[in-house]
């Protein structure tokens, strides 16, 4: 029964419940048990089964669990940004996005597992073990947000929110077979979202479903006066109906998507499968050029650590988290503080993105980046006269086995290829499962994530194409 | 160690401030905590100016008001389009790491306030409070500090001038009219015993008739105008002992010790910074729109350097007279309600407060109060100028009437009709006097007939005693004269 | 390329605290990033005007209106060394 229960989309739960066949309390012990005995280490804290009371049940969520990614502030809960510098850290106050869902009715049931302050792109750089794919354990769930992707396919939640700043909600929403949605940048408060680059970093959802991820997209979005940056959508988001894609122009970019290096053929065919697809489903493919586009990791690269190196400045062991002892010293107290609490991913980002800013270096790369960053935009600017959406495969590979990668950090950064320069642009992107393919080293076939991308606060459009585009595809696959 | 004015005739010191005003919000920079000053150490702290993980900043729609206010008091050019920046350093009082501060595009530039050129305002935020509390019985002991996060957030302006003042009084007047101005906007309560304004002086020497500059240093810690003018001082001194020794000056930071008057090197204790500037992704460009600025403008009041102007203009008042009044604002305040009624001359009026009236009241001792703090009430010292300056009364008759007003205050008409001091309106009264005058002293007569004009005096001094100096002397000495025959 | 030295200097703006090895291996991978980073290097840019933020926003202002701190107790909660209502640290090199 339990089983059963955790196989609902949110939207059957949310009808389900509305007509009384379903009670809210009972859906949240499904979850909450079910995550008490996980075995993918994908929640880094979990809701007590029974704790339902955690949030009233109305709202238009109407007390459905929602899982969030641990980057998230959550007042009086443990909330460590996948780091060891925070552990044990509760927060005095709650992030917006939080607590939009919870006025909406929905119910915390844990905090997934991620990247230490989401970096990285396999949910190996967690200060609190791996990530393990649901498809195959002995594969990464992508990352950053990787706990909420392997929670989310794992059945482990209904849906689940994640951030995303070259790829982090896209990619491991591809790895995982799920949907993932990017929105576009300001359309949801950062407020209480651990900033790793900010610029870049952007809320949403991961779900089973498109239709789910525009429920939860609705539900968060808007200004937030917490948030300088924050606008929310104008004219909102309309909940998808469309059921085909007569009348759309989708938009390939092959400067960009067929030069990318490292491509697994079953990536690519899956690809060329789904071009296909949209066509079958009336929609257009138009050629379009996005020339700077695969200049986006070298830029991201740069633009990305820099402005982490500013934000986890304050991981200094004075007022919050770990502190070392430094004999008395405060700069030894400084040093071996952040040392010991942070992992090798963030320490070598921090280290790139000083080096990046430190003087003599700032034009000819942080300056730079921010040249390449305005010929992105403008890219996309131009690519949009002629389309109204663009598609790439979102991730140049299936999941990848555990540590095939983790020697390798530019390698790694790679798998960011096609999701970096949508965040560069800060326009909306979705990733929505294309299919299954065989890895490149053989074995099992494994989630392949189709991207499309809409020009900035486009989302409705975005998610009505995805949803219709969803359909034609048909994927059944689960792990 | 070199003499100051010797100094000067060989050396020409060429000084510029930088300095940091706190703004008088009612809340912080970039959080609604409120501002506060020696309260209990952190109760105006919440996750924001915490630096907790996730917060994010919000700006101060009045701190952009004030400073605007500020920019235009100093005649500046405001930026159409300014941005903030990060100021990357670790330090226990700096929660983020980084300080948000603007660097490239500052809020308003090119400004100039009585003769000296501004180079930029910008906005910031200040730091938190650190305190030293001796060792902490750590392994190497070497201490430990508290921190006070109230402070911390402060919305600051950051004024910084160009090298345009030459001594170190001319440093501390000017600072002086600076805030002034800022008081007179209500920017800032601008005390620098308080630290609500702080001053640094980037301080170098040329010899006189050069154009070019020598190598200048940093003084810092200077909280008071007395520190700021002797720390200068003490610093030119240093310098051109250093270039008579054939010495070169060393580019460095000074902390300024008003106790021992010495100035000891920062440098040594600072690690090489490289403050990694960038703009700060989390806040969004301030473009004060025509809107802003003309309200900027509207809230400004008649600032000194205006009053001045206007002083010396319309109403003829001397430089000396009208810079001592006008950058002063309570003592303008209280000239301008002295010359509302009109019962005297501007200029009689003016000379009155800062002659007379200051005179006295040093004399008695008032604390430095001065006229505006006084029993003496504005019109009544206008009245009293009025009397002097229509000859109802004679000037000594004058002085009484201001000693009796600066000891109990009062209506000088009242106290000339009590005391008797009125002018003598029938001479008769007067050719009496003078007669009884050289009745009593026959022998001083009789010398003045003689031709000894000197002997004049006692005769003068007897009519002067008699009428309690009512009468007016110019008047005396002429009907004696006239009486013994030497008109 | 980036050397030994210049790791070092990096480690101390950033405060960390890098051993030997660590100093090695940094060197060596941020020398393999910088290389393919230093691609945007080919890149004609002249004229091309710096994108810091995507949002085309200004003057996004608060009203001077207070908010309520938090207790101290609860600011202080965390703290590694709370003293006397205070962030305890060890003094700055005075
Ligand atoms: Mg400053
Ligand atoms: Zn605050």
């Amino acid at each position: 029964m339990s089983a059963e229960l955790r196989e609902l989309t949110a939207a059957d739960a949310l009808g389900r419940i509305e007509s009384g066949e379903l009670s809210p309390d009972e859906l949240f012990d499904a979850h909450a048990e079910a995550i008490a005995g996980e075995e993918l280490n994908a929640y880094l804290w979990r809701a007590e089964p029974g704790a339902a009371a955690n949030g009233a049940a109305d709202g238009p969520l109407r007390g459905v669990p929602v899982a969030v990614k641990d980057l998230f502030c959550t007042e009086g809960i443990a909330t460590t940004a996948g780091s060891r510098i925070l552990e044990g850290y509760r927060p005095p106050y709650t992030a917006t996005a939080v607590e939009r869902l919870t006025a909406a009715g929905a119910r915390v049931v844990g905090k997934t597992n991620m990247d230490e302050f989401a970096m990285g792109s396999s949910n190996e750089n967690s200060g609190y073990g791996p990530v393990l794919n649901p498809w195959d354990r002995s594969r990464v769930p992508g990352g950053s947000s990787g706990g909420s992707a392997a929670a989310v396919a794992g059945r482990l939640t209904p849906w689940a929110i994640g951030t995303d700043t070259g790829g982090s909600i896209r990619q491991p929403a591809a790895l995982c077979g799920i949907v993932g949605l990017k929105p576009t940048y300001g359309a949801i408060s950062r407020y209480g979202m651990v900033a790793f680059a900010s610029s870049l970093d952007q809320c949403g959802p991961l779900t089973r479903t498109v239709a789910d991820a525009a429920i939860l997209l609705r539900a968060m979005e808007g200004r937030d006066p917490c948030d300088s940056t924050s606008v929310g959508i104008p004219g909102g988001v309309e909940l998808p109906s469309r059921t085909d894609l007569a009348g759309l122009r989708l938009g390939v970019a092959r400067d960009f998507s067929h030069h990318a290096e490292g491509v697994e053929p079953g990536v690519a065919e899956a690809f060329e499968r789904a071009l296909e697809t949209i066509a079958e489903a009336g929609g257009e493919i138009v050629d379009v050029e996005l020339p700077h586009a695969s200049h986006g990791i070298s830029a991201y690269y740069v633009i990305a650590p820099a402005e982490a190196s500013a934000n986890l400045a304050r991981y200094d062991g004075v007022r919050f988290g770990l502190r070392a002892d430094g004999d008395g010293d405060l700069v030894t107290m400084y040093e071996r503080t952040r040392s010991e609490g942070f992992g090798a991913e963030v320490k070598r980002r921090i280290m790139l993105g000083t080096y990046a800013l430190s003087s003599g270096y700032y034009d000819a790369y942080y300056g730079r980046a921010q040249r390449v960053r305005t010929r992105i935009v403008e890219d996309f600017a131009r690519a949009f006269e002629v389309c109204d959406l663009i598609v790439t495969p979102t991730s140049p590979s299936v999941a990848f086995e555990l540590g095939a990668k983790a020697a390798d950090p530019l390698a790694m950064y790679l798998s960011d290829y096609f999701t970096v320069p949508m965040s560069l642009a800060g326009i909306p992107a979705i990733s929505i499962p294309a299919g299954l393919a065989e890895p490149a080293g053989g074995g099992p076939e494994l989630p392949v994530g189709l991207q499309v991308a809409a020009p900035a606060f486009a989302e409705t459009l975005l998610l009505d194409a995805a949803h219709a585009l969803e359909g034609a595809i048909g994927f059944e696959g689960k792990p | 160690m070199a003499r100051g004015a010797a100094v000067l005739e060989r050396y020409e010191p060429v000084i510029g401030l930088e300095i940091h005003v706190q703004l008088q919000t009612r809340t912080k920079m970039f959080c609604g905590c409120e501002l506060s000053f020696g309260d209990e150490p952190n109760v105006h702290t919440c996750p924001i100016c915490l630096g907790h993980p996730g917060t994010l900043p919000v700006t101060n729609e009045q701190a952009i008001k004030f400073a605007l206010e500020i920019a235009l008091a100093l005649r500046c050019e405001i930026a159409p389009r300014s941005i903030f920046h990060r100021k990357n350093y670790f330090y226990p009082d700096l929660p983020k790491g980084y300080q948000i501060s603007q660097y490239d595009i500052p809020l308003a530039s090119d400004g100039e306030l009585a003769g000296v050129r501004i180079h930029r305002v910008h906005l910031e935020e200040d730091a938190a409070k650190l305190s030293h509390v001796g060792a902490s019985g750590r392994i190497h002991g070497s201490g430990a500090s508290l921190v006070d996060f109230n402070r911390g957030g402060t919305p600051l302006v950051e004024i910084v001038t160009e090298p345009d003042l030459r001594d170190a009084a001319a440093a501390r007047s000017w600072l002086q009219l600076l805030r002034t101005t800022i008081r007179q906007i209500g920017a800032s309560d601008v005390n620098m015993e308080e630290g609500s304004l702080r001053c640094d002086a980037n301080v170098s020497l040329r010899p006189v008739g050069r154009d070019e500059l020598g190598t200048k240093t940093e003084l810092k810690n200077m909280n008071s105008f007395r520190f700021l003018e002797r720390g200068i001082e003490a610093e030119i001194a240093r310098q051109a002992g250093m270039l008579d020794a054939g010495e070169a000056v060393a580019q460095d930071t000074l902390h300024f010790d008003p106790r021992a008057g010495s100035l000891t090197s920062l440098r040594s204790k600072e690690y090489a910074h490289d403050y990694r500037y960038f703009p700060e992704p989390d806040l969004v460009p301030v473009a004060p729109t025509e809107e802003m600025i003309a309200a900027a403008r509207a809230a400004l009041p008649e600032l000194p350097a205006d009053r001045r102007r206007r002083y010396e203009s319309e109403l003829g008042l001397s430089e000396k007279v009208a810079t001592q009044l006008a950058f002063d604002a309570d003592l303008a305040g209280y000239f301008e309600r002295a010359i509302a009624p009109g019962s005297a001359e501007p200029v009689t009026v003016a000379n009155w407060i800062t002659g007379e009236l200051a005179a006295r009241l040093r004399e008695a001792g008032d604390g430095g109060a001065g006229p505006a703090g006084s029993r003496v009430e504005p019109e009544a010292i206008a009245a009293l100028a009025g009397m002097v300056e229509r000859k109802e009364i004679s000037t000594g008759a004058g002085r009484r009437v201001l000693a009796v007003l600066v000891a109990e205050g009062g209506d000088p008409a009242t106290i000339v009709e009590r005391e008797g001091l009125g002018g003598m309106d029938d001479s008769g009264e007067l050719e009496a006097a003078v007669a009884a005058a050289i009745e009593a002293d026959p022998a001083a007569a009789e010398r003045v007939r003689e031709g000894n004009v000197k002997a004049i005096g006692p005769l003068v001094g007897h009519v002067m005693r008699e009428t309690k100096g009512r009468a007016d002397g110019g008047e005396v000495t002429r009907l004696i004269r006239e009486r013994l025959g030497v008109g | 390329m980036i050397d030994r030295e210049q790791v070092l200097h990096v480690a101390r703006l950033a405060r960390l605290e890098l051993s030997g090895e660590e100093v090695e291996r940094m060197s060596s991978e941020l020398s393999g990033i910088l290389d393919h980073v230093e691609r945007i290097g080919e890149l004609d840019l002249d004229g091309v005007e710096p994108t810091s933020h995507v949002v085309a926003l200004e003057n996004v202002l608060r009203p001077d209106e207070p908010r309520p701190s938090l207790p101290r107790d609860r600011a202080l909660e965390g703290a590694p060394d709370p003293s006397e209502g205070s962030f305890r640290v060890p003094s700055p090199a005075a």
